[in-house]
C-alpha cells in the first residue's frame, strides 16, 4: 500500500515548458506576497481583521478579491485559446498540444464561472445586501466565513492541479462516459469534482444564510415591498442557489462513486445512463446562469435609479419579474441538449419554457429605459457599465431565443455560435454587472472613490474588445465550426479567429486599465476620499453611513418608511421634518466574535480533498477528523459575542454625523 | 445634510411583523435549519430521480423485487419512527429542562437508530455477499447510494446527538445549546420523513413489480 | 406581427448575415431539405427579434444621451415611477413576441424532428454510424459495405440514419445537411437527411470527445443516385472486411485517420455494437438501451 497514493515525482510536469513555466510563475508570485506579509509584519493584523473576519463586509471584499485574481487566471486561460486558435490553421498545430489545451478549455469554463463570476457576485451580495436591509450582518456571520474559505478551498485545488497533476480535459461540464475513470484514467475529473464539490457547500451555505437574512433579518419597517431591488434579486438568487446546488452535489457524487468505487450511474456498461447525467448537470446549470446574472440585474436597477436622479420605474413589475425569472429558470433545462433526441413534444415545450423566460427580462430592459427616461444621467463609471449592458444583453437574449428554437438549436449546438452567445450573456450581463457594483460600491466599502478616466477606459476597452472577439464567433457558428477545437484544416475560418484573437488583446488592455485604476486610486485617495458616505447621492440604506461603515454598520437600526429608505430620510432632513428613528441615544451593540473556524475547516477541506484526489486515504480521514474536530471547537466556545461599548458607538457615530454634514 | 439621532415624536408601535425589525435568534436559527433541510431533501430528490430512472437496468443481475426483505424493512421503519417518537419526548424534556428525561429519551433515540443501521448494513451484507453489489448493475448502484446516503445522514445525526449529550452535560440548557437541540430534532424526523419515500417508492413499489 | 414587416426583417437578416462574408460550407447554404428549413427558421426568428432589439438598442443609447445630465432642456420628472399603461405595453411586447414565436417553435420542432421520415419518394437508404475513437465509421447494411471518414450519399433520396457510438459522447453533424445529433454508447438515435445538389460538404463531431477530437471530420459525397450505384458496386468486395476483428482494431483510439472503405460487412455488426436489437426504421426516437 503506497502511503502517498497516487503521487509521485513524476506528477509535477516537468516534460512540459508551459505548464512548468506557469505553475513557476504562480508559485513564485505567491511566495513574494507572503515573504512581504512576512518581513512587514502583517499576519497578525491579516489573521485578526481579516482572516477571521466574520463581519459582511470584510467578507465580501474577500470574495471579491478571490474573483478578480481568478479572473486573472481565467482570462490568461482565454487569451492562450485565443491564440491557439488563430495560429493553428491548416497543417499549422499552435503552440499547445490537444493533452494541455483541452485542460486550458476545461479550466477557463470552470475558473470563470465558479471562481470568478460567483465570488463577485457573492461577494457583492455580501457586502451590500446587509447594509441595505439596515441591519448589522447576516444571520450566521460564522457560517459566513466558512463558505468563503471553503470557496477559497476549491480554487487553490484547481490551482495546485496546474503543478501537481493536471486538470480535467473533459470541459467544463464534465461530461461522463468521457470522465468516467475508462476514458480519464488521470486526476483531472478528480480535481474538478472534489474542488467544486467543496466549494459547492460553501456556496449552499451562502445561499442558506442569505435565505434566512433577507426573509427574516430586517431593519424596523422594512417590509417586502420596501427593500431595494438589489435585495430582491439577492433573495431570488439565493433561493435558486437553496434548491439547485444539492442536485449537483448529488450529480458528481454519484460520478465520483463510478470513478472511485466502480458504481455504474453513467458508465457505458453496467447499464448506466449517460443521459441522466446530462439532465442532472443543467437541472443546477440552467438556474446557475440565472444565480450570476439575478445579481446583476439587481445592480443595474439600483445604478440606473441612483444616477438617473430617479426612483426605478415600475418597481413592483420588477419584482414580479424577479421573481417569475427565479421559478421559470427551472422550467427550462433541456435546452441546453435538445440535440440528445427527447423528441419533439418535449424539446418543443423546452422551447417555448426557454422563450417564455424572455419576457420578465425585456420588462426589465424597458423599465430600465424608463427609469433614465426624464431623469439627468449622469455619466459615470458605474452607468456606463449599465448602458453597455442593456445594449449587449440585448443581442445576447436575442441569440438566446433564436438558440431556443430546437430546429435552430440543431444547427447551431455546440458551435461557436453558442459560445458567443452565452459569453454575451454572461459578460455583457454578469461581468459587466460586477464592474457596475465593483464601481458603485468601492467608495462605501474603503472609504475613496475609484479613479473616473482610467475606469472609463476600461468599460470602453472591455466594451469593444468584447465585439472583437466574440461577433466573429457568431459567424464562425454560422460556418459550422465547432467549439473545442484545437487545430482546424478550414482556412476561410482563420481570418475571423485572428479578429476575435484581437478582440482579447483589446479586453486584456480593458484588465490593465483596472489594475492601474486600482493603484492610481490607491495613490491619489485622499483626493478620491468619500467624507460624506454618500459620493453618488444614493437611494438606499447603504449611503446613509459612513465610507467605510464601522462594523455594525448603523449606530441606531434605521426606520424605513419606503422604498429607497434614505432618499425618505433625506427628503424629511431637506424638508426640516425630524427623522424618523427610534429613541435618542447610544446603546451597546453585541456583535458576533471573529472565529477561525471557517479558515481551518477550509484548511482541513483543501487536506481532504487532495488526499482523495490523490487516493491518500489516511490523510483523507486525518482531514476529515480535523474538520470535525474544528467543529467541535467552535461549538463548544464560550463566549459567541461581543459587546461593543456605547461610547465607542457614539464616537464613530459622531465622527460620520460630522462627515456627512460637512 | 444631518442624520441625526433626534427624539421621537410619538412612539413606534409596529403594526406588522415585518415592521418589529430582525427577528430573535430562536427563531432565525430555526428557519435558517429549516431552509437547509430543504436543500438536503432537493438532494435526495435528485437521488431518487436517479433511482427511478435507473430502477430497471438491472443489466442481467437481481432485482429489487429478489432481493428485498420486506419484513427486515417493516422493523426498520419501525425502529426509526419509535426513534423520532423518542426524539419528541426529549424535546419536551429539554422544554422544561428535565436532565434525566433529556438522557433518557436521547439514549433512546439514539439505540433505536443505532438498530435501524445495523439492519441496513445487515442487508447489504447479505446483498453483497449474494453478489447483489452496487458494481453489479446500474440499479444496485442507485440503490445503495440512495438508502446508503440516508444511512449516512442517520450516522450524523447519531454522531450528533452524543455531541449534543456532551453540550448539554457541559453547558446546561444555555440558549445556543437549546436552539442546536431543536434543529437536531428538525433534522431527526426529516430522516424519518425520507425513509417513508425510501420505503415507498424502492422497498414497496420495488416489490410489487 | 404584420407581414410585410417580417419579410422585411427576414431581408434585413439574411442581407446582414450574407454580407458577412465565407457563408460558404456553413449553416447558411443549405444542400438539403432539412437544413433548408432549418435556415429559413433562423432567419425568420432573427428578423422577429431584431424588429425588437434593434429599436430597443437605439433607444436605450438615445434616451441616455438624451437625458444626459448635462442637457437641462429636457423634462425632469424626478418623482415619475410608475404608469400602468407603460406597464401594460412593457410586458405585452415581449409576449406578443414570444407567443409569435412559440408557435414557430411548437411547429418547427414537429416537422423538423430528427427521427422524422422525410416526405420524400424514393425508398430511404439506410445508413449506421459508429462513433468511434477519434474516427466515424458508416455501414451501409443494404449495400453491404462501410467507409471510415468519408459518406458517400446519392442525392434526392431520404437518408436514415441509425447513429451509435463505440463509447464516449459524440454528435453527428454535416452543417449543409442540417440536424445533429448526439451519439451515444449502447443506446441508438434516429437522422433523417437528404442531400438535394451533388457536392462534397463537410462533416464533423459536433460534441467534444477526447485528444483527436480536432480530427474527428469527414467528407460527404453527395453523387446522383446512378453514381451511388456504381461507387457501391465498386467498393463490394474491394478493400479489407469488417467483421468483429477488424472493428476491436478500429475501436483503439487513433487520430487523423485517412478515409478508407471496408468491401465487406458482417451482417448485423451494427445492432451488436449498438447492445441492442434493432428499432424499426420509421420508429420515433427511442434511446433503445440493453
Amino acid at each position: 500500500m503506497n502511503l502517498l497514493g497516487k503521487l509521485s515525482w513524476n506528477v509535477i510536469p516537468f516534460d512540459q515548458p508551459i505548464p512548468l513555466l506557469a505553475s513557476a510563475l504562480m508559485v513564485f508570485a505567491i511566495l513574494l506576497i507572503l515573504l512581504w506579509i512576512t518581513v512587514r509584519g502583517h499576519w497578525p493584523y491579516l489573521w485578526r481583521e481579516w482572516l477571521t473576519s466574520v463581519d459582511h463586509k470584510r467578507i465580501g471584499v474577500m470574495y471579491c478579491v478571490l474573483g478578480l485574481v481568478m479572473l486573472l487566471r481565467g482570462f490568461t486561460d482565454a487569451i492562450m485559446m485565443r491564440s491557439q486558435q488563430a495560429l493553428a490553421a491548416g497543417g499549422a498545430q499552435g503552440y499547445l498540444p490537444p493533452e494541455h489545451y483541452d485542460q486550458i478549455f476545461s479550466a477557463h469554463g470552470v475558473i470563470m464561472i465558479f471562481f470568478m463570476a460567483m465570488p463577485m457576485m457573492i461577494g457583492l451580495m455580501n457586502f451590500a445586501v446587509p447594509l441595505q436591509l439596515g441591519v448589522r450582518d447576516v444571520a450566521f456571520p460564522t457560517l459566513n466565513s466558512v463558505s468563503l474559505w471553503l470557496t477559497a478551498s476549491g480554487v487553490l485545488l484547481t490551482n495546485l492541479s496546474l503543478f501537481i497533476g493536471e486538470f480535467a480535459k473533459t470541459g467544463w461540464m464534465n461530461y461522463p462516459p468521457l470522465s468516467e475513470l475508462q476514458y480519464s484514467p488521470g486526476v483531472g475529473p478528480d480535481y474538478y469534482l472534489w474542488a467544486l464539490q467543496i466549494s459547492g457547500i460553501g456556496t449552499l451555505m451562502t445561499g442558506i444564510n442569505f435565505v434566512t437574512t433577507i426573509l427574516k433579518i430586517r431593519a424596523p419597517g422594512m417590509r417586502y415591498m420596501r427593500m431595494p431591488v438589489f435585495c430582491w434579486t439577492a433573495l431570488a438568487t439565493n433561493l435558486l442557489i437553496v434548491a439547485a446546488f444539492p442536485v449537483l452535489t448529488a450529480a458528481f457524487a454519484m460520478l465520483l462513486l463510478d470513478r472511485y468505487l466502480g458504481f455504474h450511474f453513467f458508465t457505458v456498461d453496467g447499464q448506466g445512463n449517460m443521459m441522466m447525467y446530462v439532465n442532472l448537470f443543467w437541472v443546477w446549470g440552467h438556474p446557475e446562469v440565472y444565480i450570476l446574472v439575478l445579481p446583476a440585474f439587481g445592480i443595474f436597477s439600483e445604478v440606473v435609479a441612483t444616477f438617473s436622479g430617479k426612483p426605478l420605474f415600475g418597481y413592483r413589475s420588477m419584482v414580479a419579474a424577479t421573481m417569475a425569472i427565479c421559478i421559470l429558470s427551472f422550467l427550462v433545462w433541456l435546452h441546453h441538449f435538445f440535440t440528445m433526441g427527447a423528441g419533439a413534444n418535449v424539446n418543443a415545450v423546452f422551447g417555448i419554457m426557454s422563450m417564455i423566460i424572455a419576457v420578465p427580462t425585456g420588462v426589465k430592459i424597458f423599465n430600465w429605459l424608463f427609469t433614465m427616461y426624464a431623469g439627468r444621467v449622469r455619466f459615470q463609471v458605474p452607468i456606463l457599465w449599465s448602458i453597455g449592458f442593456m445594449v449587449t444583453f440585448a443581442i445576447g437574449g436575442m441569440t438566446g431565443v433564436l438558440l431556443a428554437v430546437p430546429p435552430a438549436d440543431f444547427v447551431l449546438h455546440n458551435s461557436l455560435f453558442l459560445i458567443a452567445h452565452f459569453h454575451n450573456v454572461i459578460i455583457g450581463g454578469v461581468f459587466f454587472g460586477a464592474m457596475a457594483g465593483y464601481n458603485y460600491w468601492f467608495p462605501k466599502a474603503f472609504g475613496f472613490r475609484l479613479n473616473e478616466r482610467w475606469g472609463a477606459g476600461a468599460f470602453w476597452c472591455w466594451f469593444v474588445g468584447f465585439y472583437l472577439a466574440f461577433m466573429p464567433l457568431y459567424v464562425l457558428g454560422l460556418m459550422g465550426m465547432t467549439r473545442r477545437m484545437q487545430h482546424y484544416d478550414n482556412l476561410s475560418w482563420q481570418p475571423w479567429l485572428m479578429v476575435a484573437a484581437f478582440g482579447a488583446l483589446v479586453i486584456l488592455a480593458g484588465i490593465v486599465c483596472q489594475i492601474v485604476q486600482l493603484i492610481v486610486s490607491i495613490r491619489d485617495r485622499d483626493a478620491l476620499r468619500d467624507t460624506t458616505g454618500d459620493p453618488w447621492n444614493g437611494r438606499t440604506l447603504e449611503w446613509s453611513t459612513a465610507s467605510p461603515p464601522p462594523p455594525w454598520n448603523y449606530a441606531v437600526l434605521p426606520r424605513v418608511e419606503g422604498v429607497d429608505a434614505f432618499w425618505i430620510q433625506k427628503r424629511r432632513a431637506r424638508l426640516g421634518q425630524p427623522a424618523s428613528v427610534g429613541p435618542p441615544g447610544y446603546e451597546p451593540i453585541e456583535m458576533p466574535k471573529n472565529s477561525p473556524t471557517g479558515f481551518i475547516i477550509a484548511f482541513f477541506a483543501v487536506v481532504t480533498g487532495f488526499a482523495l484526489i490523490w487516493h491518500i486515504w489516511w490523510m483523507a480521514i486525518i482531514g476529515a477528523i480535523g474538520a470535525f474536530v474544528t467543529l467541535l471547537f467552535f461549538a463548544f466556545r464560550e463566549t459567541e459575542e461581543i459587546e461593543i461599548p456605547a461610547a465607542e458607538v457614539a464616537r464613530a457615530d459622531r465622527a460620520y454625523q460630522t462627515g456627512a454634514a460637512g | 445634510m444631518s442624520i441625526a439621532v433626534e427624539t421621537f415624536e410619538e412612539p413606534y408601535e409596529p403594526a406588522l411583523v415585518a415592521d418589529a425589525g430582525p427577528a430573535p435568534k430562536q427563531i432565525v436559527v430555526a428557519y435558517g435549519f429549516w431552509i437547509f433541510l430543504l436543500s438536503d431533501i432537493v438532494m435526495f430528490s435528485a437521488l431518487f430521480a436517479s433511482y427511478a430512472v435507473l430502477v430497471n437496468a438491472t443489466d442481467g443481475g437481481p432485482t429489487g423485487a429478489q432481493l428485498f426483505n420486506q419484513t427486515r424493512v417493516a422493523i426498520e421503519t419501525a425502529c426509526l419512527l419509535l426513534s423520532s417518537y423518542a426524539c419528541g419526548l426529549m424535546s419536551l424534556a429539554i422544554r422544561s429542562q428535565h436532565r434525566l428525561g433529556t438522557y433518557v429519551g436521547a439514549a433512546i433515540t439514539f439505540v433505536l437508530g443505532a438498530a435501524f443501521l445495523e439492519l441496513e448494513l445487515q442487508e447489504f451484507a447479505s446483498m453483497a455477499a449474494a453478489g447483489a453489489t452496487p458494481q453489479r448493475s446500474a440499479f444496485l448502484s442507485a440503490f445503495f447510494t440512495l438508502v446508503g446516503c440516508h444511512g449516512l445522514h442517520v450516522t450524523i445525526g447519531l454522531l450528533w446527538l452524543v455531541v449534543m449529550m456532551a453540550q448539554v452535560a457541559a453547558r446546561g440548557y444555555r440558549a445556543t445549546v437549546v436552539r442546536r437541540l431543536f434543529c437536531f430534532s428538525m433534522f431527526w424526523h426529516t430522516l424519518d420523513i425520507i425513509w417513508v419515500g425510501i420505503f415507498s417508492v424502492v422497498y414497496l413499489i420495488g416489490s410489487l413489480a | 406581427m404584420r407581414p410585410g414587416l417580417r419579410d422585411g426583417g427576414r431581408a434585413f437578416a439574411l442581407i446582414a448575415v450574407a454580407s458577412l462574408g465565407g457563408c460558404s460550407q456553413g449553416v447558411l447554404d443549405p444542400q438539403g431539405p432539412v437544413a433548408s428549413a432549418q435556415r429559413l427558421i433562423l432567419l425568420d426568428s432573427l428578423g422577429i427579434m431584431l424588429a425588437i432589439v434593434v429599436p430597443t438598442i437605439l433607444a436605450t443609447l438615445g434616451v441616455a444621451f438624451w437625458f444626459r445630465a448635462s442637457n437641462t432642456r429636457t423634462i425632469y420628472w424626478p418623482e415619475w415611477r410608475y404608469s400602468g399603461r407603460l406597464e401594460m405595453i412593457v410586458w405585452s411586447i415581449p409576449a406578443m413576441t414570444v407567443m409569435l414565436l412559440g408557435s414557430l417553435c411548437w411547429v418547427a420542432s414537429h416537422d423538423l424532428d430528427p427521427g422524422r421520415p422525410l416526405a420524400s419518394s424514393p425508398k430511404p437508404l439506410p445508413i449506421q454510424v459508429v462513433s468511434l475513437d477519434w474516427k466515424w465509421l458508416f455501414i451501409y447494411p443494404e449495400q453491404g459495405i462501410a467507409g471510415v471518414n468519408t459518406l458517400t450519399v446519392p442525392v434526392g433520396t431520404p437518408l436514415s440514419f441509425a447513429l451509435t457510438s463505440s463509447g464516449v459522447m459524440n454528435s453527428f453533424f454535416v452543417p449543409q445537411l442540417g440536424s445533429q445529433i448526439y451519439t451515444m454508447g449502447k443506446m441508438t438515435t434516429r437522422l433523417y437527411l437528404q442531400a438535394d445538389n451533388p457536392g462534397v460538404f463537410q462533416g464533423r463531431s459536433f460534441n467534444f470527445s477526447g485528444d483527436g477530437f480536432s480530427d474527428m471530420h469527414f467528407l460527404v459525397h453527395a453523387v446522383t443516385p446512378d453514381e451511388f450505384a456504381a461507387w457501391a458496386a465498386k467498393t463490394k468486395g474491394a478493400g479489407p472486411a469488417l467483421d468483429p476483428q477488424s472493428y476491436a482494431e478500429l475501436e483503439k483510439p487513433s487520430q487523423a485517420v485517412p478515409p478508407f472503405t471496408f468491401g465487406s460487412v458482417s451482417p448485423g455488426l451494427f445492432t451488436t455494437i449498438a447492445g441492442g436489437t434493432m428499432p424499426p426504421l420509421a420508429a420515433p426516437q427511442r434511446h433503445e438501451h440493453q
